[in-house]
């Protein structure tokens, strides 16, 4: 074969390397390689709801706002912090319960009971995660995966909280365009914040706490205070997610602990790339709307969505983000060995 | 040499399960003093720098650090007031380039009060300060050195930028495991001028080392550990003339001639 006294050589691209610094901006060449993915991506999620054909349509793009929402959450702290969290039902259920109790009995309308819902539910799960936050890998995600299964049964068995009929009557955003947006805007805030973020001098505490947490406690640094702010941002995108689905679904049941909002951000941050922030989301963007296409099939649909994902981690394992940053900043040729 | 000692340690003892670490080691470092440990594999070096900086919690025992009682406090608690090791096996943030390495132990409380908030105080941000302590540690200022991820940065340099984080923390004593291992020859030689320019900036340092020469020409004093025992101390020339030194170290007369010698 031919290809056997070659090699394929990847070379980034000189208008990389060129706006790479900051102070590298001089031409509208550089600056539009630097703006236009972003704009693109920007753009194209405030044109979303314009270009849905119906109300159902319209709902789903605020459900994948909320997914997208648990997908950053769960990215940041997986490939930034080294933490594998299987918790985001638990986030959600959280946030949407205290967002719920906070609307039903205090009369707070979505605007207020959201943000303080979104504080106090990340400052609650914050503080039940604390005793979980010195193990690492798959041992805290088993822990994260416990506790909505605990708060589920503890609903259900004690009857509190609505029991299993949930919260019913909670208030709902004044108009569909408003949820749409709103949400819209939430997400890109969060995925441009989160991007500074990391680049930041704490975020690279939290990659150096990733990378090698001994060092960091050798450095005079506490993993465990940086591992718990890094738990609350995750948890309070999570709990942002909850209230923000109980103000549309107008209750909140047990259904918001279920497993599908800690297993579908995992799903997209694998389809869209993990540590790239913006791959999970657009994951969400992908899988969420396929499962809602999927529909039609009925049970059939999960059957369906595994062999995409199966797919997707034969052929594309690294992500479509990684495949396509990839693409964009660097050439490839062919080169004699 | 009337002064208080700045590290002393009393009778740490430490097992693992059935095995003895450290038993009943004692010893006390000067202010400004090179404190060599020696002693073959296994006998407790690296257990004692682990205990004293608390990464491993003592069975008993006592450590003082500038007449304060330190024993099994948290590590990051320990490097805060000034005490910072070294790892044997190195222990930067791989997916971090090399001068952003620095920004972590810039950003410790200990760092940011000496430091300012940005960093660096009249300075300049962290990425300056963590720049300029490269430098001093042999970093290229002008060269991509500083800028490379530290995954591909070679033994050499990994083993500076061990000792740059100590240095971030501008710490008073630095206990370095190891920091001449897995180097080659004309990198030790760079390395010695780099121990003795610390120790000149008044820098305490506490050296476990198996490289005697270049510990020697810098140590003012050496402990001897075997089986987690301390078996001897005194000056390097004293040591090495201890018959029992011989033995449990180095195994016979002919090994230590050839020490000497090489």
């Amino acid at each position: 074969m031919e290809t056997t006294d070659k090699r394929k050589e990847r070379l980034d691209r000189g208008i990389k390397v060129r706006t790479e610094g900051i102070y590298a901006i001089s031409s509208w060449e550089e600056m539009s390689y630097l703006l236009l993915p972003r704009l693109v991506l920007i753009v194209g999620l405030l044109l979303l709801p314009l270009l849905m054909p119906s109300l159902y349509w319209n709902r789903v793009i605020s459900i994948v706002g909320i997914y997208a929402l648990l997908a950053l959450g769960f990215d940041f702290l997986a490939h930034f912090v080294g933490l594998v969290s299987l918790g985001g039902a638990f986030f959600v259920g959280v946030g949407g319960y205290t967002a719920a109790i906070l609307n039903k009995s205090l009369g707070l309308p979505p605007l207020l009971s959201i943000p303080i819902a979104t504080i106090v539910g990340a400052t609650v799960c914050t503080l039940l995660l604390l005793p979980a936050l010195p193990l690492r890998g798959v041992y805290f995600a088993i822990v994260t995966l416990m506790y909505p299964l605990v708060f589920l049964r503890i609903i259900e068995a004690l009857n509190i909280l609505g029991g299993t009929d949930g919260i019913l009557g909670v208030a709902s955003f004044p108009s569909t365009w408003m949820e749409q947006y709103l949400i819209l805007f939430i997400v890109i805030i969060a995925l441009f914040g989160l991007r500074r973020l990391v680049n930041e001098d704490i975020g690279l505490v939290f990659r150096g706490v990733k990378d090698n947490d001994q060092a960091v406690r050798a450095s005079g640094l506490s993993i465990t205070l940086y591992k718990a702010i890094a738990v609350f941002i995750t948890s309070a995108l999570g709990c942002l997610g909850g209230a923000y689905f109980v103000h549309i679904y107008m209750v909140a049941g047990i259904s918001l602990f279920a497993l599908d909002y800690s297993v579908i951000p995992i799903a997209a941050t694998v389809i869209g790339g993990g540590g790239t922030l913006v791959g999970p989301l657009l994951g969400c963007f992908i899988l969420v709307p396929i499962s809602e296409l999927l529909r039609a099939f009925g049970t059939l649909r999960i059957v369906f969505y595994s062999v995409i994902l199966l797919a997707f981690i034969m052929f594309r394992s690294e992500g479509i983000m990684v495949y396509a940053q990839r693409k964009y900043h660097q050439f490839e040729r062919w080169v004699k060995v | 040499m009337n002064e208080e000692p700045i590290l002393q340690v009393a009778n740490a003892n430490k097992s693992f399960g059935g095995v003895q670490a450290l038993r009943d080691v004692s010893f006390s470092v000067q202010q400004g003093q090179v404190f060599g440990i020696i002693g073959p594999n296994g006998s407790g070096k690296t257990t004692l720098i682990n205990c004293i900086t608390g990464f491993i919690k003592m069975d008993s025992g006592k450590v003082l650090y500038k007449g304060k009682e330190i024993s099994n406090k948290s590590p990051n608690h320990i490097a805060n007031l000034g005490l910072t090791r070294t790892f044997q096996i190195m222990r930067p943030y791989y997916s971090l380039p090399a001068y952003k390495n620095l920004i972590v132990p810039l950003f410790s409380p200990r760092a940011r009060k000496m430091g300012g908030w940005r960093g660096g105080g009249k300075l300049g941000d962290r990425g300056t300060v963590s720049i300029d302590i490269l430098e001093e540690i042999g970093f290229e200022r002008d060269s991509f050195v500083p800028y490379k991820l530290a995954s591909s940065l070679p033994t050499g340099y990994l083993k500076r930028l061990e000792l740059a984080r100590c240095l971030a923390l501008r710490p008073d004593l630095i206990l370095c495991d190891e920091v001449f291992s897995g180097l080659s020859m004309s990198e030790i030689a760079s390395m010695v001028p780099l121990i003795e320019k610390l120790q000149m900036d008044g820098i305490t340092l506490v050296m476990i080392e198996h490289r005697l020469r270049e510990l020697f020409r810098v140590a003012s004093r050496v402990m001897v550990l075997n089986f987690g025992e301390k078996l001897t101390e005194g000056t390097p020339d004293e040591v090495m003339a201890d018959e029992r030194v011989k033995e449990a170290y180095l195994g016979s007369e002919k090994l230590l001639d050839y020490t000497f010698e090489a």
